[in-house]
């Protein structure tokens, strides 16, 4: 009798492969999407309501890019092999494309977009500050000094362009995540068409939530007032966008049980069991019903601005804990049961080591202290003028 | 005495004789042996496996595990042992085991009704392999012969093939933090020995093959026999062929 | 006049550009310079690592060897019904006393064991297969009091 182990699983499938550092890194990359996307609502979409967050929406998803790479960093066997896929990538592997897609999206989409916005203040403060500032400042001029209004409205023409490349570049961040879980046939818990766009939704609600949350937390420490049309919007868009989210994920639900293949019944069992709490009570109620009822009462019903907050807040927070679930539910739970469909292993989370808890709670936290840094460089509380169409 | 011209001719010409007759048999059994470098492209390795002949001794894992150093609890081939109810009203699920592989093979099973039987699993050596497919360095592959090995300098670890094997036949080595997996004992078989499953398999359950050998006994046996593979639904080009196996084998 | 301005207001995003092109340059210049030799020869990997593989130790001799020397062995089983059992399968793995014997004395395997992993009565054991209850067959008496290993049969 193997300790944890019920009923019969192929020898080497006993032990989890893909450990908590595999669920976080689609939940920081969801992030990014998303928070890319809400921006791109005012910068391409012309909502100009959500004006006030986009700023705040470009260094929240810089913030949780650059930690993204981390947990697939000390995920690896050989970290120090990482390169290999810049060097010969298999064409035929959805994850080959990371580090290609992962550079493309740092550097021509998010850092030339947030350079671009920025322009006029780094120039300002290359000139302004002095000592270590004065020297970060002038690197991020890249030596041109031209702040004319020609330039600028060159700037608001090739950083729209960027936004539009932005866009399908941040659906293809995620959306490849959802294809390396989507395209593994030997797993049925993975293998849908549904996933990448399942993925790609959760994203976006995941994204949405955080810049909502982050927006409130910064509005109230700096004591500064929240514009509650922009607030109202996004969370209207949240809401659409969860309703799509949902849909996705019940067609799914309701498909799977309709067809009931050989695999129905193992995981089925497995839901109502071993993920009964993740599943059913964090992502499905907690995560996904709580805030839809919440965010859609307010479109049906008009409630004070301190009730809208706490509302929002609330279905915000239980998003992104309910989206942390629905990763948690794929990559862990397609590891639960074994691919004979007649038996089902556990997964022994550790502590301390390279892929324990505190491992992936200290990169949960990192992207936090980063935003702080990204903040205090480059301010987003400004705004600057709304993007001309 | 006297030797005139002939007798020169004569003994001349015989010696000239005998001097090429003795040069040519030189040549010929002082002629270097053909040389019997492995080529590649010669060969497409499988199996057979005969399920009617496996009786669950272990020796093939206990065999593999010293030929190739297999690290303990983690298993490049094992067997299992089903035990299939008598179907009364529904199709009941087998109930299936396999005690750390069978590297010290089974408790004796005393029941006689329903239906059992041991299934000795390996790599499947698929020629359409889902594993080479995801891996995103090229550090697993399919040889020129057929066999699916790894890179172990190259491997990253990142385990998408272990996900990717719908067999449950790799498995992360611990020491290397590489994945590994059965190799078809390339180490051996390149260099015209068995398998070491095969070797040691004391009823003949286990028999490497080669496709591209003419004479190769697997022509007759997949001429005259029923054989399956595991999964075929999911395509894999699997190259290890089972007689007489149970549908409910997962 | 026109291109000029243009220039003059575009200038800056040269800039970037050439960060990126430079940046590309340089990862062109080390792949080029670490990329495995040969790689892609017969697909997408190393052909170096089909000689890692084969350069791993044999452990197993193979039957074959075996009877290379230990004729008399190989005739008995031979006649037998252990007649496709390989010697290793009992013996264990022999290559190092194949290539070196008077260095590598194998020990004699353990009867009691070693007998019963094969014939021990087990149901799912296929039906034609000789298998006793050893305890009950034997009364306690080790297998090979009666049973000559090479060629079993009484």
């Amino acid at each position: 009798m193997i300790p944890g182990v019920d009923g019969f699983m192929y020898p080497n499938e006993v032990e989890l492969q893909w450990s908590v550092l595999i669920v976080l890194y689609p939940y920081i990359t969801g992030l990014v999407a998303g928070a890319f996307i809400l921006a791109s609502l005012e910068r391409v979409f012309n909502v100009a309501a959500v004006r006030p967050t986009y700023r705040l929406a470009l260094l929240t998803a810089l913030a949780f890019l650059l930690v993204a790479p981390l947990p697939l960093q000390l995920h690896l066997g050989h970290p120090e092999r990482s390169f290999e896929m810049y060097l010969t990538p298999h064409s035929s592997s959805a994850m080959a494309m990371f580090g290609f897609v992962y550079l493309w999206y740092l550097t021509v989409v998010l850092l030339l977009e947030i350079w671009l916005e920025y322009r006029t203040e780094i120039v300002g403060l290359a000139q302004s500050t002095k000592g270590l500032k004065r020297w970060i400042y002038r690197a991020l001029t890249l030596g041109s000094y031209n702040i004319s209004p020609a330039a600028r409205r060159m700037d608001e023409r090739v950083g729209y362009a960027v936004t539009v490349i932005g866009v399908p570049s941040a659906f293809l961040l995620h959306g490849y995540v959802g294809f390396i879980f989507g395209s593994v046939k030997a797993n049925p818990w993975w293998s849908t068409p549904l996933m990448p766009v399942v993925f790609l939704f959760s994203a976006m609600v995941s994204g949405i939530a955080a810049v909502m949350v982050l927006y409130v937390v910064c509005m109230k420490l700096r004591k500064t007032p929240i514009d509650m049309r922009c607030l109202d919007t996004i969370a209207r868009y949240l809401f659409y966008t969860f309703v799509i989210d949902f849909t996705l994920e019940m067609l799914d639900l309701i498909h799977r049980t309709y067809e009931s293949d050989e695999s129905f019944r193992s995981l089925d069992f497995m839901v109502h069991t071993r993920l009964l709490f993740s599943h059913v009570i964090l992502q499905i109620f907690l995560g996904t019903l709580v805030p839809l009822a919440l965010l859609a009462a307010n479109q049906l019903w008009r409630y004070s601005e301190a009730r809208r907050k706490a509302m929002y807040m609330t279905a915000g927070a239980l998003t992104l804990v309910g989206i942390f679930a629905m990763r948690w539910n794929v990559v862990i739970g397609g590891q639960l049961f074994s691919k004979s469909f007649l038996g089902y292993t556990s997964y022994k989370m550790q502590m301390a080591s390279r892929e324990g808890l505190v491992a992936a709670v200290l990169l949960m936290l990192l992207p936090f202290a980063i935003f702080l840094v990204l903040v205090k460089l480059l301010p987003p509380w400004q705004g600057g003028k709304a993007h001309e169409a | 005495m006297d030797i005139s011209r002939r007798d020169i001719f004569t003994v001349g010409g015989k010696l000239l004789i005998l001097a090429s007759v003795g040069a040519t048999l030189k040549q010929i059994t002082g002629a270097e042996p053909p040389s019997d470098a492995y080529r590649m492209a010669d060969h497409w390795w499988g199996m057979i496996v005969d399920i009617d002949k496996c009786i669950g001794c272990g020796n093939c894992v206990r065999a593999c595990s010293k030929e190739n150093n297999v690290p303990e609890g983690y298993f490049r081939t094992w067997v299992e042992r089903y035990q299939i109810d008598d179907q009364i009203k529904e199709v009941k699920q087998p109930h299936v085991e396999s005690p750390k592989g069978a590297i010290d093979g089974f408790p004796p099973l005393a029941r006689t009704d329903g239906k059992s039987f041991y299934v000795p699993k390996l790599c499947n050596h698929c020629a359409d392999s889902p594993c080479v497919q995801v891996c995103p360095v090229g550090a697993t592959f399919v040889s020129p012969d057929g066999v699916v090995l790894v890179d172990q300098t190259y491997c990253l670890g990142c385990r998408y093939c272990v996900q990717a094997c719908p067999y449950g036949c790799r498995y992360l080595h611990p020491e290397t933090q590489t994945v590994d997996k059965c190799t078809l004992c390339y180490h051996r078989i390149t260099k015209g020995l068995t398998t070491a499953c095969c070797e040691n398999c004391p009823t003949g359950a286990r028999l490497l093959v080669d496709f591209k050998n003419p004479k190769d006994p697997v022509h007759e046996i997949l001429r005259t026999n029923k054989v399956q593979v595991l999964k075929p639904y999911m395509a894999t080009g699997a190259k290890v062929y089972y007689e007489n196996l149970d549908g409910q084998v997962r | 006049m026109l291109m000029r301005r243009l220039f003059r207001d575009s200038a800056h995003l040269v800039r970037p550009a050439l960060v990126l092109l430079a940046a590309l340059a340089l990862f062109l210049v080390v792949r080029s310079a670490i990329i495995p030799k040969a790689f892609g020869q017969y697909g997408h990997y190393r052909p170096g690592a089909l000689d890692l593989v084969r350069e791993h130790p044999i452990a197993f001799a193979g039957q074959d060897t075996c009877v290379m020397c230990h004729d008399d062995q190989a005739k008995a089983r031979a006649a037998g019904k252990h007649a496709h059992v390989a010697c290793e399968a009992c013996h264990g793995a022999l290559a190092q006393h194949a290539d070196d014997p008077a260095a590598h004395v194998p020990k004699l395997p353990d009867v009691a064991d070693l007998c019963r992993r094969c014939h021990e009565k087990d149901a799912a054991k296929p039906k034609n297969f000789p298998q006793v209850a050893t305890a009950a067959h034997s009364g306690g008496a080790l297998c090979n009091a009666c049973h000559q290993p090479h060629n079993p049969h009484l």
